[in-house]
């Protein structure tokens, strides 16, 4: 049993290699069935940790209530976002609490199968994941069969319809949802789709009750999350923290700068806050009236000096390359926002023009894809626009700051590789 | 067939996965839809009474005259008007 004010929850006794399952069972206790184990949900208040922040209670609830004798649950590891390491150090330490929490909901909504998602670009994961389903095959408790997939990695691959898709017909792609509460389907049998932390959450639980879960964290959000931070720390670290910790308080956990110019929450689809509003609490009800969320737990540190403007730019750029090009105004839209970004960065001349005609097209493109991928940029670019306004007003009145040209940066985003792609045919 | 009833208002929608830009709603309904600089439609998204027949007929032009097939009429319990 943990205990219930104490961290880490769900890193407990990470050890540097997954815990086998005799050991899992030292450490948490046996996985019994729970009869009240819907309302000990409701009762915990937990919400998705993937970055939407949905009431899992509530997803669960409707996917109960679909009809249908072959219904999924799945496991999203995909862990789109570059500069979130939070799933894989979760499955590198305690991959059966993942597994038990997916087997409770499971047997909670009346599924018979249990998919595992993890991208295949990250063997030790899938590695960790398939020795802990092997583990499993020898004890069944609820009769659901696990089974693991590994779809190639992309950014827009580990959104909830793309995966669902690629588990249905091995296409990576977003999907139209016209009205929400939309259900996912794998055929005709509906999906429960959540994401790895949230099902280490629900295992706890399952197993020592909602008010155990509630001890820690804010009323609206309790609990722990799991965070990534990067960028200007010693080194790139994943902390469980209790939802409405000072953010400055996370930082120095994390051993990073504590005097930031900016932090970037929440992920590559978040917002920039201002270095001076770090005392803020970390959880989604006082970052929202600064116009951050949580998200999925990301937290990138950009320190002074460095030029927010040219990370915001690298970013979109990366999030543009990274559209699954369905829809028009995210295949032109994106491209055209990280041009107007490096013109408003780099050019002198172009810089107010491009200032004007950035703002024009974020509104132009925010809500028109079938998926919130360009929604997300969207939000973080006017963030940028936002959170660095003296130093845009710098940029465009013609002298770009020396940070803008520098080599050094701070938000990890991959090499793109395939630049040509850009144009779209 | 039953008697239609003119409460209510409706939304143009379109599937943006489906939706090509060619552009034959902006002609077919020019009082719903805009085009965007790159040629793909802008609908707004607050209802239109049904009452207003003209804007309804268009709207079914545009829907019927989709090559692709990618627009859609939703219907909307009430409308402020």
């Amino acid at each position: 049993m943990i205990d219930a004010t104490s961290l880490p929850r769900v890193l407990a006794a990470a050890s540097g290699r997954p815990l086998s399952l005799a050991e899992h069972d030292d450490v948490f206790g046996l996985a019994r069935p729970v009869p009240a184990f819907l309302e000990e949900l409701e009762a915990s208040g937990l919400t998705g940790r993937g970055g939407a922040a949905f009431p899992t209670f509530r997803k669960a609830k409707l996917l109960r209530d679909q009809r249908g004798h072959s219904k999924f649950v799945v496991v999203n590891a995909m862990e789109g976002e570059p500069a979130a390491h939070k799933d894989r150090t979760l499955l590198a330490a305690n991959p059966h609490l993942v597994l038990d929490g997916a087997e409770y909901l499971a047997a909670a909504i009346g599924a018979k199968h249990i998919v595992v998602a993890v991208s295949r670009d990250n063997p030790a994961t899938v590695n960790h994941l398939s020795h802990a389903i092997h583990e499993r095959e020898r004890r069944t408790l609820r009769g659901a069969k696990f089974e693991l997939h590994t779809p190639p990695w992309r950014y827009v691959a580990g959104e909830e319809s793309a995966l669902v898709h690629w588990l249905d017909d091995n296409e990576s792609l977003p999907q139209y949802r016209p009205r929400r509460p939309h259900i996912l389907r794998i055929g005709h049998a509906p999906v429960l789709l959540d994401n790895a932390e949230t099902c280490a959450q629900v295992g706890l639980i399952a197993r020592y009750g909602g008010q155990w879960f509630r001890s820690i964290g804010t009323t609206t959000s309790p609990g722990s999350t799991l965070v990534s931070v990067s960028g200007a720390v010693t080194r790139p670290t994943v902390m469980e923290v209790a939802l409405g910790t000072p953010l400055r308080t996370v930082l120095a956990a994390a051993g990073a700068d504590t005097d930031p110019q900016a932090v970037l929450l929440g992920g590559y689809g978040g917002a920039w806050l201002d270095g001076r509003n770090i005392d803020v609490p970390y959880a989604n009800e006082s970052l929202g009236s600064l116009d951050a969320t949580v998200g999925a737990g990301i937290i990138i540190v950009l320190p002074r000096g460095a030029c927010g403007l040219a990370e915001t730019t690298r970013i979109a750029r990366w999030m543009a390359n990274e559209s699954a090009r369905q829809c028009g105004p995210c295949a032109f839209g994106l491209p055209a926002i990280a041009d107007d970004l490096q013109r408003l960065t780099l050019d002198a001349r172009d810089a107010t023009a491009a200032h004007d005609r950035l703002l024009e097209r974020c509104g132009v493109v925010e809500g028109r894809g079938a998926c919130r991928h360009p929604d997300g940029v969207v939000r973080l670019v006017r963030s940028a626009l936002r959170v660095f306004a003296d130093h845009v007003e710098e940029h465009a009145s013609g002298i770009p700051c020396a940070a803008a040209r520098s080599t050094r940066h701070f938000a990890a985003v991959p090499a793109l590789e395939r630049e040509e792609e850009l144009v779209w045919e | 067939m039953g008697v239609r009833r003119r409460i209510g208002g409706f939304v143009l929608k379109v599937n943006p996965i489906l939706c090509d830009g060619f552009g034959h709603c902006v002609e077919l309904a020019p009082d719903l839809v805009r085009l965007d600089e790159w040629g793909y439609p802008i609908i707004s998204p607050t209802p239109v009474p049904l009452s207003n027949l003209a804007a309804l007929e268009s709207a079914r032009y545009a829907v019927r005259g989709c090559p692709r097939q990618a627009l859609a009429i939703e219907r909307v319990a009430d409308v402020q008007s």
